[in-house]
């Protein structure tokens, strides 16, 4: 027999209209890394909740160790030797590393918190794994991938055998993911066992030894990583073919739509995050920004958006001079804004998918007449809109929290291009989404193009950038540093130039 | 599972049941027969038309100021200034009651129009500072509280009176008292009930009906995306405090215009404006739930003066009063306890 550590088998977990998990049966080895992969919606986090006594299944069995067990609350995972690092951190900005890890089984000392024992301990088992945390160090003052590194050790302080990780990869820059995958495999070489949930396929070719898939809720099977390739991932996750590189003609750009001159643009803390760029985009061209975070490219939209003042330059659109425009007049004059922070800026998670389709247009004359909104029609947009962009919903006056963050999406995206604009900015639109939406997007923003639209995509993902893009501009420090061909270019050289390097080949400049 | 809006429901019932249960359990600790005590509650309001009529004059109020509250909360404010704003909308009501002449339907629309401009200016200045300086509302409209307090009496004592406690009377022609309501019950009941109840209506049709509405609400949730979506934030924030002000400044004209018919000085606050806190919160800040628990806190604090028949001081109905709220602030319990017990029933 099977030496398992964590079997879940035949579980079975409702919701009231749906069932989110039906007869999945998950069997962890011990000491291997298992991928849970599926959909954004197929259930993963479900089954993970279950394990971990978040909920309670309507049917199955879980067993730990061989030996049948009953979790109905986190605090019986945790002596289960269970643990979660949740892919929205759970951590307190304003305390230390270490008092954070602590958090509810404080070391003690008579009646006061044993600070310097918990320090130790923190950094012993730190350097044990190899994290490199500092536990003195604040929070708030370090980066997320160090964050994450505290929730796992949050997790390994508390005892965990098992580790479960949600979509570790989704908040990661490539560097901290390459550091990650390390960390993983010290984590199973000193015998723990950790469960990766993801639909990043290459994540799981790399560093998983098994797979197991849910599609829709139901239990595909479990695989042997080294047996199997993304495309036959791809298609067992999603059900059918998937095309991961997008076919498209060749870009035809026409008149200038956007032209950015000198633009100048501070953050918060007044420091110059965009400094003095050019950028020009035409109609039928999608320009896809590539660039490691943090060097200006959420700036840079903010100001074109008009949510952030510019300190210097001029922006057109259309030859129309919106530089100093409102951001209604803004996306009146013809912007459509994916934004990067769904959750923050695209959406009212607490009203329905409804009412966040209208958005940017319920007072338009449509929607409303005398200050009086006419849900109907408002609705009936929507509904088109759920339809046509295949949003996954019960229903439009379902509230947007409770959809999955892919369908988050596609209510956004399917908004932004109904209000048909000249120039769709698209900032990181397929974050945290899985194959499938990642497809039915790019294609979306592709489709826009050839409709003669102009398409600025800010992206992270160089695979991404390449596959859409027509043209390539890098932006480092505040500044297109070269603006390349895709078709001429490829991710070492896109790399360097992300990383500050100066592009060699003659020409290239624009 | 429940879904939300059944536990909208649920829990507000679940929490005056419990209050109530403690109330009892209280009364038996201090040696008084809960059974009689909570009879001589009920009978106090229903045995005679004259409390009834009462009792409908002690929920206009509070309907008003819960209207309030329940509005700040829904579009993400704490208009903790309900208080005052009740304060200054009483005094403009009674002052244009006493001070101009002219037909009922100008008077009195008159009055009940200076009544919620006042509560609406009182709101004003706090929700200004927090839009253009982000100054939290609660700090300042606590403040406001007791500027609206000591304003108001100076106003009585020094300015509308020759240093007397109370003004005079207002006109007929700007009372919400009604000769047929006085005949029919012999009580003061006054047609202010029917300004609350439209009032309700306002506010629905406000927040669920218009486009200012969907932007106040919007702005509430989340000011990031309403900005993202082009809506001015810090104007919405001044329109939400004001029609918050507006709800308040309308409940101190019934008492101005309708219970009392007057304004008179005050050495600690009226309690309308923080007892609608609970109004709003019991009411799941729902205009018609509104209704129900201003009806709930009428009925309780009419009902008490009666319980001493009974022999149980009316500081018992406090607590009683005061265990509800605590029960419906502590809902998540209720919330969870109920979630245990439907985990049981499975198994």
């Amino acid at each position: 027999m099977e030496n398992y550590v964590i079997e879940m088998l035949n579980i079975r977990k409702e919701f009231p209209g749906i069932v989110a998990n039906d007869n999945i049966t998950l069997q962890v080895k011990k000491g291997e890394i298992h991928a849970l992969l599926g959909e954004n919606g197929a259930g993963k986090s479900t089954l993970m909740n279950v394990l971990f006594g978040l909920y309670q299944p309507e049917k199955g069995e879980i067993r730990v160790d061989g030996k049948q067990v009953e979790i109905n609350d986190p605090n019986v995972a945790n002596r289960l030797g269970i643990g979660m690092v949740h892919q929205h951190f759970m951590l307190i900005d304003t305390f230390t590393v270490a008092q954070n890890i602590v958090l509810g089984s404080e070391p003690k000392k008579g009646l006061k918190i044993d600070m310097k024992k918990a320090v130790r301990e923190v950094q012993e088992l730190s350097d044990r794994y190899g994290l490199q945390v500092d536990a003195t160090a604040k929070i708030s003052d370090i980066s997320v991938g160090m964050q994450q590194r505290v929730e796992i050790l949050k997790t390994l302080y508390r005892g965990a055998n098992v580790v479960i990780l949600d979509e570790p990869t989704a908040v990661l820059t490539p560097q901290e993911i390459k550091e990650l995958i390390v960390i993983l495999r010290t984590l199973v070489k000193e015998g723990k066992s950790i469960i990766l949930i993801t639909h990043k396929l290459k994540e799981i070719m790399e560093v998983c030894d098994r797979c197991t898939v849910i599609r829709k809720g139901q239990g595909i099977g479990t695989v042997e990583v080294s047996e199997t390739n993304p495309n036959d991932l791809a298609s067992l996750m999603v059900g059918r073919e998937i095309h991961f590189s997008t076919d498209k003609k060749a870009a035809e750009p026409k008149e200038t739509i956007l032209s950015i001159e000198g633009l100048t643009v501070q953050d918060s803390r007044h420091v110059d995050m965009v400094k003095s760029l050019d950028l020009d985009i035409r109609a039928g061209e999608i320009v896809g920004i590539a660039g490691v975070d943090g060097n200006g490219q959420t700036e840079l939209i903010e100001a074109i958006t008009g949510l952030r003042k510019k300190s210097a330059g001029k922006v057109t659109l259309k030859n129309q001079d919106i530089t100093n425009m409102p951001v209604r007049a803004i996306t009146e004059s013809g912007v459509g804004h994916i934004p990067q922070d769904r959750h923050k800026l695209g959406l009212v998670l607490d009203f329905s998918v409804g009412e966040n389709i209208v958005l940017q247009t319920y007072y338009k004359k449509t929607y409303a007449k005398g200050g009086i909104l006419s849900f109907k029609r408002i609705f009936d947009k929507a509904k088109a809109l759920i339809k046509e962009y295949d949003v996954r919903t019960p229903s439009h006056l379902t509230k947007a929290r409770a959809l999955s963050g892919g369908n988050q999406q596609k209510a956004i995206i399917g908004r932004e291009i109904d209000r048909n604009p000249d120039l769709l900015i698209a900032a990181q639109p397929t974050r945290g989404l899985d194959v499938g939406a990642i497809e039915f997007i790019h294609k979306r923003l592709i489709e826009q193009r050839d409709q003669g639209k102009a398409v600025l995509l800010v992206s992270f993902e160089l695979d991404e950038i390449l596959n859409v893009s027509d043209r390539i501009a890098v932006m480092f420090d505040g500044k297109i540093i070269a603006t390349v061909d895709p078709k001429e270019t490829n991710e070492q050289e896109l790399g360097l130039l992300m990383a500050g390097s100066k592009l060699e080949k003659e020409g290239a400049h624009n | 599972m429940f879904s939300s809006t059944k536990f909208n429901f649920i829990i507000p019932i679940i929490s005056v049941v419990l209050g109530l249960a403690a109330g009892a359990i209280i009364m038996l600790i201090f040696g008084y027969n809960p059974i009689l005590g909570y009879q001589a509650l009920w009978n106090g309001v229903f045995d005679s038309g004259f409390f009834m009529s009462e009792t409908v004059n002690r929920i206009t109020p509070y309907i008003l100021t819960g209207l309030a509250i329940a509005f700040a909360f829904r579009t993400g404010l704490f208009n903790i200034g309900a208080e005052g704003q009740v304060l200054v909308g009483w005094i403009a009501s009674v002052w244009v009651g006493t001070a101009i002449d002219a037909p009922t339907v100008i008077h009195l629309p008159l009055a009940l129009l200076a009544a919620a401009a006042a509560g609406a200016f009182w709101a004003f200045i706090p929700g200004i500072l927090k839009a253009k300086l982000g100054v939290h509302e609660v700090i300042v409209s606590i403040m406001m509280n007791y500027v609206a307090l000591h304003l108001t009496n100076y106003l009585i004592r020094d300015v509308m009176t020759d240093n007397s406690e109370s003004t005079e009377q207002v006109k007929q022609t700007a009372s919400l008292t009604n000769d047929f309501l006085i005949g029919l019950t012999g009580s003061r009941l006054h047609l202010g009930f029917i300004v609350a109840l439209f009032m309700v209506l306002v506010m629905w049709v406000i927040l669920e009906r218009t486009k200012l509405g969907y932007e106040l609400k919007a702005v509430g949730y989340n000011q990031h995306a309403s900005n993202y979506a082009g809506m001015k934030v810090g104007r919405n924030i001044v329109i939400s405090m004001v029609i918050s002000g507006l709800f308040a400044g309308l409940a101190g004209a019934m008492q101005g215009l309708g219970s009392f018919g007057t304004a008179f000085t005050n050495t600690a606050f009226s309690n309308l404006g923080f007892d609608g806190i609970a109004v709003a919160l019991l009411g799941g800040n729902n205009p018609f739930g509104v209704i129900l628990s201003a009806s709930l806190f009428g009925f309780l604090k009419v009902g008490a003066l009666n319980m001493s028949t009974a022999g149980v001081p009316n500081e018992i109905i406090e607590i009683v009063i005061a265990l509800i709220i605590l029960f419906v602030a502590s809902g998540f319990i209720i919330r969870w306890a109920l979630l245990q017990l439907k985990k049981g029933e499975r198994k």
